[in-house]
């Protein structure tokens, strides 16, 4: 009785929102001056929300924000507009109006992998002392010997070992030092992970074995994912749920394998047709798509993706599709995505 | 079909304070005119350098074991590369018969001249043209490849233009003087994906009407399928499978060669695990004895992994194994 009690509970708190964002925008000035009164939208109205022990996807092509929103939700740039809600259950942020000692603890519980992991660790330092520096920045531990304790457990979870420690990064190869970078970042225990194109600069058969080390990681140690990725056949292994970007705007979110069975915005499509296919017969049968993303400070009017789509009709220039949702979580931002359902 | 580059016993190590190090080990292929080939491998497999070999241009601290020979057939004579000493004869692989586009465009055009003088300073270097005939070649190339506008494009800095218009015009570039060898090292990677179907749509267009040969270096089997016609793999520093592109991604052969297919995510089956190579490459300072791959090969059939390194053994006229496996002479 009491296991089915906690079993419920569990499969609540499952399913209860870790971030919760509402027309979110991010806006950099630009051009010089200090009485600037240009601006640059990266991050414009987005509304999401990740599902606590989730593995959530977005993708989109350089350019399309999706990094500045990851940013965003690490509190790294500021918000411009909208809200973006954090619960994990123990404490609940709004990450727009966080005070310093809000942030300070919200860091704990935050935490970025990047991209290239020749560049992310300092080649000065021990990985030991690598790892260990969150914690000792954050004044987690007490005593060197917690510490210790600490990023030897965290550093045999990502498959590396004593003798590892205590050598210099310049000695590992990427795989091994994508593995250094995560375990610095998990040390703290965080509960969300936002991973930036964590294993683009990998040769695939280390980037499987990342991808492999990142869902046990999840599952053990019941983190939230956010994965950033341009690579959508990484995307449909990893990710529960996918969000798609373009231009700033979200315009398509679906469960993984709803989005790739059935994708309902001719920008995913498209995007899915351009993955080069395994098989050679499929040389030159590709639907291609025309032209380039615009520049974001100079934005078509109506839908962003009418001066690349192949639909495009009269009121896709004039007005701008909102995000609706048309079934089982999925949501598209298209004028005609029912007539071209089908398509 | 006629041969426009063979290259035999291709050795080559790079003196370093380490020590020796072998980049490249005993590498043969051949490639006709009008073939696309596609060298495929992790980081370090040394595709790169294999690939500088054949303009000459390796860093100085390279040494070519002295049986290694590149001979390129150029339209008028054979060309004996390696031998090649003196930069007004090296001219001729670098840029005039043979040109390589790279990876990153942004660092391959110079920031502070714009394109159109860099297409054109290189055109007059292998032809003897005049300025005007080099500019005019020059906005015709740039049309070609779909740049729009090219005549006002041509007055532009690099950092002006999107990363898949510098791709485009850096192809311009490389194919204004003619080539019969293309040499293209990674050319998509730095590219979003639509915008990487569009390039590789535009060179296979190319290769047809410029009638020329490509070496095409990526480490993405899918780019391989959708361009090459055939495929070679290497693994540090060896060829270890050659054959035609549908040949070997749909039976791959090598045991490298079916670890590196069953790692790649599929969108044909969503469902499955992906299957990581066990182990890392090898550090270039610890090259493994016997077979290269022995360290992490999972299909080892014995002691002579490790002892000897096994030759190839044909399938049929253009594929090749070499993995002890198949010695015996057997399919499996």
């Amino acid at each position: 009785m009491l296991l089915a009690t906690y079993m419920k509970m569990e499969v609540i708190t499952k399913m209860a929102d870790l971030v919760k964002v509402e027309n979110l925008s991010v806006s950099y000035k630009i051009g010089g001056g200090l009485f600037s009164q240009n601006y640059l939208k990266a991050v414009n109205n987005v509304s999401l929300s990740i599902k606590r022990g989730s593995f959530f996807g977005l993708v989109g092509e350089s350019g399309s924000g999706k990094t500045t929103l990851g940013r965003a939700l690490l509190n790294a740039v500021p918000i411009s507009s909208g809200t973006a809600h954090y619960d994990d259950g123990d404490v609940s942020y709004e990450l727009s109006t966080l005070d310093k000692a809000e942030l300070a603890d919200y860091r704990k519980r935050a935490q970025l992998i990047f991209q290239d992991p020749y560049a992310a660790l300092s080649p000065r330092m021990t990985v030991r002392d690598i790892i260990a520096e969150p914690i000792e920045v954050m004044k987690l531990c007490s005593s060197r010997e917690e510490i210790d304790n600490r990023v030897r457990t965290i550093a045999s979870r990502c498959r590396l070992n004593l003798e590892h420690l205590r050598r210099f990064p310049h000695a590992f190869s990427g795989g091994q030092r994508q593995r250094i970078s995560i375990a610095r970042a998990l040390v703290s225990d965080p509960r969300l992970v936002i991973a930036d194109e964590a294993v683009a600069a990998l040769d695939v058969s280390i980037q499987a074995d990342v991808l492999n080390l990142l869902k046990t990681l999840q599952q053990d140690m019941g983190l939230t994912f956010m994965f950033i990725s341009h690579d959508l056949s990484v995307v449909a292994h990893i990710c529960d749920h996918v969000a798609v970007m373009y231009l700033g705007r979200l315009v398509e979110s679906a469960p993984t394998k709803e989005l790739f069975k059935a994708p309902k915005h001719p920008y995913t499509k498209a995007l899915f047709s351009a993955i080069p296919s395994l098989n050679p017969d499929d040389q030159g049968t590709a639907q291609r798509l025309e032209g380039e993303i615009p520049s974001p400070t100079n934005q078509p009017s109506g839908c962003k993706f009418h001066t690349r789509c192949p639909h495009t009709i009269d009121i896709c220039k004039k007005e701008e599709p909102i995000l609706q949702n048309t079934d089982r979580q999925h949501e598209v931002a298209c004028h005609r995505w029912k007539e071209l359902f089908n398509i | 079909m006629d041969k426009l580059l063979e290259v035999k016993n291709l050795t080559l190590k790079f003196k370093t304070d380490e020590g020796l190090i072998t980049a490249v080990e005993d590498v043969n292929f051949s490639l006709n005119r009008g073939e696309v080939m596609g060298l495929v491998g992790e980081s370090g497999s040394g595709k790169s350098v294999t690939a500088k070999s054949l303009m000459n241009l390796n860093a100085a601290n390279a040494i070519y074991n002295p049986e290694s020979t590149i001979t390129f057939n150029s339209t008028e004579q054979e060309i004996d590369v390696l031998s090649l000493k003196r930069p007004a004869d090296l001219k001729v692989v670098r840029g005039g018969s043979v040109s390589m586009i790279f990876q990153e465009p942004m660092a391959s055009f110079a920031p502070s001249i714009n394109i159109g003088k860099q297409m054109i300073e290189q055109l007059q270097l292998h032809n003897d043209i005049s300025k005007k005939r080099a500019r005019e070649i020059s906005i015709e190339m740039l049309d070609r490849v779909g740049i729009s506008d090219p005549s006002q494009r041509i007055n532009q800095y690099a950092f002006e233009l999107s990363g898949g218009m510098r791709q485009r015009a850096m192809i311009a570039m490389a194919l204004s003087t003619k080539p019969s060898l293309l040499i293209a090292d990674e050319p998509t990677t730095a590219l979003d994906v639509t915008i990487q179907a569009q390039v590789l749509d535009l060179m296979k267009d190319l290769v047809k009407d410029f009638n020329m040969s490509i070496i095409f270096i990526t480490h993405d089997l899918g780019v391989v399928a959708q361009t090459a016609d055939r495929v070679s793999v290497m693994y540090l520093g060896r060829i270890i499978e050659e054959g035609s592109v549908r040949e070997v991604i749909n039976s791959p052969k090598h045991p490298y060669t079916k670890g590196m297919i069953a790692a790649l995510p599929r969108l044909d089956n969503l469902g499955s695990p992906l299957r990581p190579i066990p182990g890392d490459i090898p550090s270039p300072l610890e090259r493994p004895s016997g077979c290269v791959f022995n360290t992490r090969c999972e299909e080892l059939v014995g002691d002579k992994c490790s002892l000897n390194t096994p030759s190839f053994t044909n399938f049929g006229e253009t594929r090749r194994v070499a993995c002890h496996l198949y010695e015996d002479g057997s399919d499996n």
